[in-house]
């Protein structure tokens, strides 16, 4: 299973294990679309266990936070190693996510 | 000592990541561990696997994709190529233009052309090459042990 979904209080916390990509971009979308159906309107996506995201795990990613956003709620992005805040850094998606050092961090304040 | 990889991939998404891992795992054999090859190259070659699905090949699970990797000296080449009548890399915006970046895709040529050292495409426009430079020190130390 590449996604694990835990709850922090009122955050959905998801741990993606392995990849971000084209091949299971959608299975994180849907469940992530699923909680917001239900009602849930707080994500921390963390990326402890996450090799690397190719551009459509970014892309999952921006349209989620967006549709979140539209509901009055918010993602926020944690623990990306160096090698995933440069993807972040260069696509400029910094810009738009709220990215913590740890998941301690980013549960904080949410 | 150079190595070249030549197999055809079927025109399916779920095959992207082992297909990425075969390439990086026999690549890694020869000694380049490098932080580029383990994420730039991860990335750069899922990208162009994925384009030559989606938009060369248009998803068609009749359709096959072509890869030619080739380690030789201090370069890894790597080739992707689809069925497709291939595309206009000119039309291709700006991801991280202000307008852009809330758009869910866009990125996969720029993420290449920004991790990778050069990206060639035919003149087609259904084949794309990566080239990655290895660390000077990697390439002396794969030569001496050849």
């Amino acid at each position: 299973m590449a996604f694990q979904v835990n709850r922090a209080g009122d955050v959905m916390v998801i741990d993606v294990d392995g990849q971000l990509i084209v091949g299971n971009r959608q299975e994180l979308k849907q469940m992530i679309l699923d909680q917001v159906e239900s009602g849930e309107r707080k994500f921390l996506v963390d990326f402890t266990h996450t090799g690397y995201i190719d551009s459509s795990g970014l892309g999952v990613l921006v349209s989620l936070s967006k549709k979140i956003r539209e509901q009055g709620g918010e993602l926020r992005l944690s623990t990306l190693n160096e090698d995933l805040r440069t993807l972040f850094e260069l696509t400029k998606l910094d810009t738009l996510f709220r990215i913590a050092d740890s998941r301690e961090e980013g549960l904080k304040g949410f | 000592m150079d190595r070249e990889l030549v197999f055809e991939l079927p025109n399916d998404l779920q095959c992207i990541e082992e297909a990425v891992e075969f390439v990086v795992g026999r690549c890694a054999t020869c000694e380049e561990t490098g932080r580029k090859l383990r994420f730039n190259f991860r990335v750069s070659f899922t990208e162009a696997l994925a384009n030559a699905m989606i938009y060369g090949n248009g998803r068609d699970p009749s359709k096959r994709v072509r890869v030619e990797v080739a380690l030789r000296g201090s370069a890894l080449k790597a080739r992707v190529i689809d069925q497709g009548h291939g595309f206009d890399r000119t039309t291709v915006p700006d991801p991280t233009a202000p307008e852009n970046i809330e758009c869910p895709g866009g990125r996969g040529i720029f993420l290449m052309r920004k991790l990778m050292d050069e990206v060639h495409f035919n003149e087609r426009g259904n084949a794309v090459t990566l080239v990655l430079r290895l660390p000077e020190t990697e390439s002396i130390r794969r030569e001496a042990s050849a």
